[in-house]
C-alpha cells in the first residue's frame, strides 16, 4: 500500500498548544464563585460506620454543605468504563456508593465537604466526627478466600468477585503424556498509572437545569451514563465535557469523582463545585494495577514442544470490583495467540481485599500474565538447557491461527521477524559468548520476552465508534470523533486518515479535540488500544462518504463521470490524465452557495466493528547487576513491534518510549507499599513511590515490523498499550542470565535483590 | 492553599534577628523545600513565617586570605555545585550538592536549610562532617561557632536556641588542604530522591599510609554521624586490601541504622560496609595511594 500522509512522522496537532500552555485542562477552567469540594476518607481498612456527625463542620464559616451517604440516593453502581451491557449477566459488579456506609479500605470516601475554598474545606474535614466500629481486615487475595476471612461485601461473603475461566482440549491427557512438566509461581506488585494530571472535575447546572460536568476522563459518554445511574437521574439531563487530558493510562477509564462532584453541585443548588484530587489522594482513592499471582504448569513433549498450559491466577482487586474480573479475563485471552498449546486450563480468581481499588491500567492484565508466562518460558529453557529464542520460535503459532474460544484470527503475524530483528540489534550471540563465567562484582546478562495483544475488545465488548466530518467553504474540514485524545496522539492519527482519504493537506483537517456528550458522536472512549483500529474505521468511512459527495457534486458540475475524478492536494483532478480541473475550494464553495444545487457536505457515521487484530512485539534487554548492592542497571533495551501499518512514526516512537519507561519502573522500582497491620499506604507520593526519572532511563531503541492487517482501515493494529507489556520479563530474564537467580516477583528493587542474594548465599 | 497566617520578610540580617528575637515562635523559611511540604501535608498549620530569603548577605561563597572557605547559609545547592571555589577546593561538597533533589529543588533549597531541618538524609551533612565544618550561629545578642559534629541532637532536631539563625558554614584550610574525598549517595533513583544511605570519605595519604582520614555516614544512625573508631584505626597503617576492609567494617561500630519500610536494617548495614569500602578505594586512588593485596 502506498500512502501520502499515513506513515509520515508529522507533528502532533496539539503540540504547540500544549507546550505553550494554550491547551486547557479540567483544572484550568473557572466559573464565577466556583466552590471547592474535599473528601473525608476512612483511616481504617475495614470499619462499620456507626454514626457521622457533621454539625460542627457545617457550622464553620465558609462551609456550604457536608455530604454523607445519608444525603444521597442509596444506589449501588458499577464504576468500570465499559459499554453498557443490555443483558444483566454481562454487567460490571454494582458494589459502590458515591459516599460509603462502610469503610472497606484506608482512603474510602466517607464524607464530602463543599466550601468556599480549599483551606476552609480542609478545616471542615477535621470537624466531621465519625464513629467507626473497626473490623478485622485482609490484604492478601489468597488469605481473603480462606474460610473465616473478613467479609468485605455482604453480597459476596466469600470475597470472590468471579472465577470464570477457560478450558480447551484434552488437558489431562496432554499432561499425562508429557515428557516434562514444568511449574513456577510468579507475582506482580500493585503499581499506579502516575498520569501527570490527577483526576479533576467540576460541575454545575446550566440555564436549562441540566447538569454539566467538565472532567478529565477517557470516556465522556460512559461518564454520562454512570453519573445518571449513580444519582438516579435521566441520562439526557447530564452533559459531560472532556477538555485536554494530562494522561490517563486506564485510570480515567473509570468513573471516579464525577458522581460525587455532580452530587456536590446538586447539594448547593447547582452552583459550580470543583473537585481536584491531590497526588496523595490519587494514589489511594482512584485505581491501581492489579497485583496478580500466577501458578503456572506446562506440559512439554519429548521434542520440547509446548503441549498444554495450566494457569491458576489470583487477582487482588481491592475493596471494590471496578473492572474486576475482566482484567484477568483479558490476561488469559490475550496471551493465547502466541504459543501453540494444544490444550489449556485457565483458572482465574478475582478477589476482594481491604486494599485500594484496582482497575484498568495500560494493557489490562496482560503485563502481569506476560511477566509470568515469559519468565516461565525462560525457566523452562534454563532447566532443560535450551536456547530461549529457538525454543520460542519453535513453539509459536503460525499465520492463520484461530483461537478456539474467542475465534479471534491471526491475519498478520510479524512476531518471528520482530524476534530476529531484536536479536540482531542487541548482538545476542556475540554478547552471550562474552558473558560466560563472569565472576566480578558487576555481571552482565541478556534477556528477551515476547507478547501478543489485541486491538480493541471484540468479541467481549461492543466496539462502536462514531465520526462526523463537515466540509467548509474553503475545502478544509472539521473532524469530530467520540474517541478521545488523552495524550496518546489519536487526534493527529485521525487527521492523517482524513487528509489521506480526502487528498488534502493535514492543516486543512481541523480536529475538534473536546468531546461534549451533547454534540460529539457516540464512542465508548479511549481504552484497549482501540482508537486507531476501531475509531480509525469510522473516520475512514466518514471521509470516504465526504469524498464521494464531493466528487458527485464535482461530476455534476464539470460533466466528468465520478469514476474519472479524484482529489489530490486539495484539487479536483482527472484521474486518468492527472490534470487539474478545479480546486476543491471551487467545489466546496458551490456546495454552500449555489442557488439551485446548494447542499453543504457533511457525514455523520458510525461503525460497529466485529473483528479483532492481534498485535505482537518483543523486548530485548541487556543488564548489569551490581552483585554487592543489588542495583540492576539496564544498559540496552529495544522493543520491536508488529502493529501493522504505523500511521505516524514520530508518535509511534513516543508511544513506545513511554511504554518502555513505564515498564522499566514496573520491573525495577515501582510498588505501592502498605502497612500490613493497618492496611494504610506508606508511599503515596512521588518521593517514596519510585517512579523512574529520565536519569534512570537508558536509551530506548525502537523498531517496527510493518505487516499489513487486512481488517485495519489502513492496515493498522494496536500500539497504545503494547510497549508496556514485555520489558519487565525481558529484564527479569536478563537478570537471570547475569546472576543465575530466579526473580519471580517484581519489582526487583535493590532491597529485594539484596534479600534474594542473601537467601541464595551470594552475600 | 497553605495555612499561613502571616509572613515577615526582613531585608537585613539585623532586622531578621530583631524580629526573631521579638517573636521566637516564628517558623523560619529559607528555600521552602521543607517548610512548604510540611504546610501542604498539614504537619504545620496556622503559623507565622519568618522568611530569610531577602538576606543577601547570607547568599555567598567566599575564599578568605587564610584559605578559609565561607558559605552563606542561604546559598542554594545550584550555586554551590557551580561554584569555582567549591569545585576547586572541596569538590566533595559539589558532588553532594548536585546529588540533591532535582534542578528545581536545587535552585531554591539552601545549604543552611538542609542542615537546620535536621534530616538524617541531608545530602550536605556527611560531606560537611568530613570537612570539619564550623557553623556560625547568630542571635540578636550573641554569636557562636559550633563544630558540625556537635550540631545534631536527634532526628529533625539541631542545637539552635530560640532566636538563633544559622548564618555561615565555615571550612578551614587545614581541613581540606591536600585531602581527597568521595561522596556516595545510595538511593533508588539517580535523581529526585533522598538517600537510602550515604557515605562521605575524605583522606590524605603519605607513603601509602593515611595521614588523615575522616568518614561520615548519612541515614545510618538517628543523625548524620562520623565514624571515629574506623578513622582512628586507619591512621598510619600501611594501606592494603585487608586494612581497607577492616576500616569499612569498623564503621559499623558507630552506625545504628534502623529498620524501616524504605530499607531494612540488614541491608543498610551491608550497604555501609560496601559503600565505605568503595568510597575508600576512590579516596586512596585520588590521594595517590594504592591498595596492595
Amino acid at each position: 500500500m502506498s500512502f501520502k500522509i499515513i506513515g509520515k512522522g508529522v507533528n502532533r496537532k496539539d503540540a504547540y498548544g500544549k507546550v505553550t500552555g494554550k491547551a486547557k485542562y479540567a483544572d484550568d477552567f473557572f466559573e464565577k464563585e466556583m466552590l471547592c469540594g474535599k473528601i473525608l476518607s476512612s483511616p481504617y481498612a475495614h470499619a462499620r460506620i456507626r454514626n457521622i456527625d457533621v454539625t460542627e463542620a457545617e457550622k464553620l464559616p465558609g462551609v456550604l454543605k457536608v455530604l454523607t451517604y445519608k444525603d444521597l440516593p442509596y444506589i449501588k453502581f458499577a464504576t468500570a468504563g465499559h459499554p453498557w451491557a443490555l443483558e444483566a449477566k454481562y454487567r460490571d459488579v454494582a458494589d459502590r456508593l458515591i459516599l460509603t456506609d462502610k469503610a472497606r479500605f484506608v482512603g474510602d470516601s466517607v464524607a464530602a465537604v463543599i466550601a468556599e475554598n480549599e483551606l476552609i474545606a480542609s478545616k471542615a474535614l477535621e470537624l466531621i466526627k465519625v464513629d467507626y466500629e473497626v473490623l478485622p481486615h485482609v490484604l492478601d487475595a489468597e488469605e481473603a478466600l480462606k474460610e473465616g476471612a473478613p467479609i468485605i461485601h455482604d453480597e459476596r461473603p466469600n470475597n470472590l468477585v468471579s472465577d470464570f475461566g477457560n478450558e480447551y482440549g484434552d488437558y489431562e491427557n496432554d499432561f499425562k503424556n508429557a515428557e516434562h512438566i514444568m511449574e513456577g509461581i510468579y507475582e506482580t506488585s500493585i503499581v499506579q498509572h502516575c498520569h501527570l494530571e490527577t483526576q479533576s472535575a467540576y460541575s454545575y447546572k446550566d440555564i436549562d437545569d441540566r447538569l454539566v460536568i467538565v472532567s478529565s476522563t477517557q470516556i465522556p459518554h460512559i461518564v454520562r451514563r454512570i453519573v445518571g445511574q449513580a444519582l438516579g437521574i435521566p441520562w439526557g439531563k447530564i452533559r459531560v465535557i472532556k477538555p485536554y487530558i494530562g494522561g490517563g493510562f486506564g485510570n480515567k477509564q473509570e468513573v471516579i469523582i464525577e458522581p460525587l462532584v455532580a452530587a456536590m453541585s446538586l447539594a448547593v443548588n447547582g452552583k459550580p463545585v470543583k473537585l481536584t484530587l491531590s497526588r496523595e489522594e490519587c494514589f489511594v482513592n482512584t485505581r491501581t494495577r492489579h497485583a496478580i499471582k500466577f501458578y503456572i504448569k506446562t506440559a512439554l513433549s519429548k521434542d520440547n514442544k509446548l503441549q498444554s498450559i495450566h494457569i491458576r491466577g489470583f487477582s487482588n482487586t481491592g475493596a471494590y470490583a471496578s473492572h474486576g474480573h475482566s482484567i484477568i479475563m483479558s490476561a488469559i485471552s490475550k496471551f493465547r495467540p502466541m504459543y501453540n498449546f494444544k490444550s489449556f486450563k485457565l483458572e482465574p480468581k478475582t478477589v476482594y481485599t481491604n486494599l485500594p481499588v484496582a482497575g484498568a491500567m495500560r494493557a489490562y492484565g496482560v503485563p502481569q500474565i506476560i511477566f509470568a508466562l515469559e519468565s516461565h518460558i525462560d525457566d523452562i529453557c534454563r532447566k532443560l538447557k535450551l536456547d530461549p529464542i529457538e525454543f520460542r520460535k519453535d513453539n509459536l503459532i503460525s499465520l492463520g491461527h484461530e483461537d478456539p474460544i474467542s475465534h479471534v484470527k491471526v491475519r498478520s503475524f510479524g512476531l518471528p521477524e520482530c524476534i530476529d530483528r531484536g536479536k540482531k540489534f542487541i548482538k545476542w550471540d556475540e554478547k552471550k559468548k562474552n558473558y560466560q563465567n563472569q565472576k566480578g562484582d558487576k555481571r552482565r546478562g541478556l534477556g528477551m520476552a515476547c507478547f501478543s495483544y489485541f486491538s480493541g475488545t471484540y468479541p467481549v465488548c461492543l466496539e462502536v465508534a462514531g465520526a462526523r466530518i463537515i466540509l467548509n467553504q474553503d475545502g478544509s474540514v472539521q473532524l469530530q470523533v467520540g474517541a478521545t485524545e488523552i495524550g496518546q496522539g489519536a487526534d493527529t492519527i485521525f487527521a492523517q486518515m482524513v487528509a489521506e482519504v480526502l487528498g488534502i493537506p493535514l492543516d486543512m483537517v481541523h480536529v475538534i479535540s473536546t468531546q461534549d456528550t451533547d454534540i460529539t458522536p457516540f464512542d465508548t472512549g479511549a481504552y484497549a488500544s482501540r482508537q486507531t483500529y476501531i475509531a480509525g474505521a469510522a473516520v475512514k468511512k466518514a471521509a470516504l462518504e465526504v469524498k464521494e459527495e464531493i466528487l458527485k457534486y464535482a461530476s455534476q458540475k464539470i460533466g466528468v463521470e465520478t469514476i474519472n475524478l479524484d482529489i489530490e492536494d486539495a484539487k479536483i483532478i482527472n484521474k486518468n490524465s492527472g490534470t487539474e480541473i478545479c480546486t476543491l475550494e471551487d467545489i466546496a464553495l458551490e456546495t454552500f452557495y449555489d442557488r439551485v444545487y446548494s447542499k453543504p457536505i457533511t457525514s455523520d457515521t458510525t461503525v460497529n466493528i466485529k473483528t479483532n487484530a492481534v498485535a505482537y512485539g518483543v523486548t530485548f534487554a541487556e543488564v548489569e547487576v551490581d552483585m554487592q548492592t543489588g542495583v540492576i542497571e539496564v544498559l540496552e533495551i529495544i522493543n520491536v513491534h508488529d502493529s501493522g501499518t504505523i500511521i505516524n512514526h514520530k508518535q509511534a516512537l513516543g508511544q513506545v518510549h513511554g511504554g518502555v519507561s513505564m515498564a522499566l519502573g514496573y520491573a525495577l522500582s515501582e510498588k505501592l507499599i502498605f502497612d500490613e497491620k493497618t492496611g494504610k499506604i506508606l508511599n503515596n507520593n512521588f518521593l517514596d513511590y519510585k517512579l523512574q526519572t529520565i536519569m534512570d532511563t537508558p536509551k530506548i531503541d525502537v523498531d517496527f515490523v510493518e505487516t499489513y492487517e487486512e481488517t485495519g482501515s489502513f492496515g493498522q493494529k494496536s500500539l497504545g498499550e503494547n510497549p508496556a507489556i514485555s520489558p519487565a520479563p525481558a529484564i527479569r530474564n536478563a537478570v537471570l542470565d547475569a546472576t543465575g537467580v530466579y526473580f519471580n516477583k517484581i519489582p526487583m528493587n535493590p532491597q529485594t535483590v539484596f534479600e534474594k542474594f542473601k537467601e541464595m548465599g551470594l552475600l | 492553599m497553605y495555612s499561613i497566617n502571616k509572613i515577615y520578610e526582613p531585608k537585613s540580617l539585623q532586622e531578621a534577628l530583631e524580629v526573631y528575637n521579638d517573636k521566637p515562635n516564628l517558623v523560619i523559611i529559607a528555600g521552602g523545600t521543607d517548610v512548604l511540604i510540611k504546610l501542604r501535608a498539614g504537619k504545620l498549620k496556622d503559623i507565622e513565617l519568618l522568611s530569610i530569603n531577602n538576606l543577601k548577605e547570607l547568599n555567598k561563597i567566599t575564599y578568605e586570605k587564610d584559605g578559609t572557605i565561607i558559605i552563606g547559609a542561604m546559598t542554594t545547592f545550584t550555586d554551590i555545585f557551580r561554584s569555582e571555589i567549591i569545585n576547586k577546593y572541596i569538590p566533595i561538597l559539589a558532588e553532594a550538592s548536585v546529588s540533591m533533589g532535582g534542578p528545581q529543588i536545587r535552585n531554591t533549597a539552601t545549604i543552611g536549610g538542609n542542615l537546620c531541618n535536621g534530616a538524617v538524609s541531608a545530602d550536605s551533612a556527611p560531606s560537611l562532617l568530613t570537612l570539619n565544618a564550623l557553623l556560625k550561629i547568630e542571635s540578636l545578642n550573641s554569636k557562636r561557632l559550633l563544630p558540625i559534629t556537635e550540631f545534631y541532637e536527634a532526628p529533625g532536631k539541631v542545637k539552635l536556641n530560640k532566636g538563633e539563625i544559622l548564618t555561615e558554614i565555615i571550612i578551614k584550610k587545614e581541613d581540606y588542604e591536600n585531602l581527597h574525598g568521595k561522596y556516595i549517595k545510595f538511593s533508588n533513583r539517580k535523581a529526585m530522591d533522598i538517600a537510602m544511605l550515604s557515605v562521605a570519605v575524605i583522606g590524605g595519604i603519605n607513603n601509602n599510609k593515611f595521614t588523615k582520614l575522616r568518614i561520615a555516614l548519612g541515614v545510618s544512625a538517628p543523625t548524620p554521624i562520623r565514624c571515629f573508631k574506623a578513622e582512628e584505626y586507619a591512621l598510619y597503617k600501611e594501606i592494603n586490601e585487608e586494612v581497607i576492609k577492616e576500616i569499612a567494617k569498623l564503621t559499623l561500630e558507630e552506625a545504628r541504622p534502623r529498620d524501616s519500610w524504605r530499607a531494612s536494617k540488614d541491608y543498610r548495614l551491608h550497604l555501609i560496609k560496601v559503600l565505605t569500602y568503595r568510597a575508600l578505594n576512590n579516596c586512596v586512588k585520588m590521594a595517590g595511594g594504592y591498595i596492595s593485596e
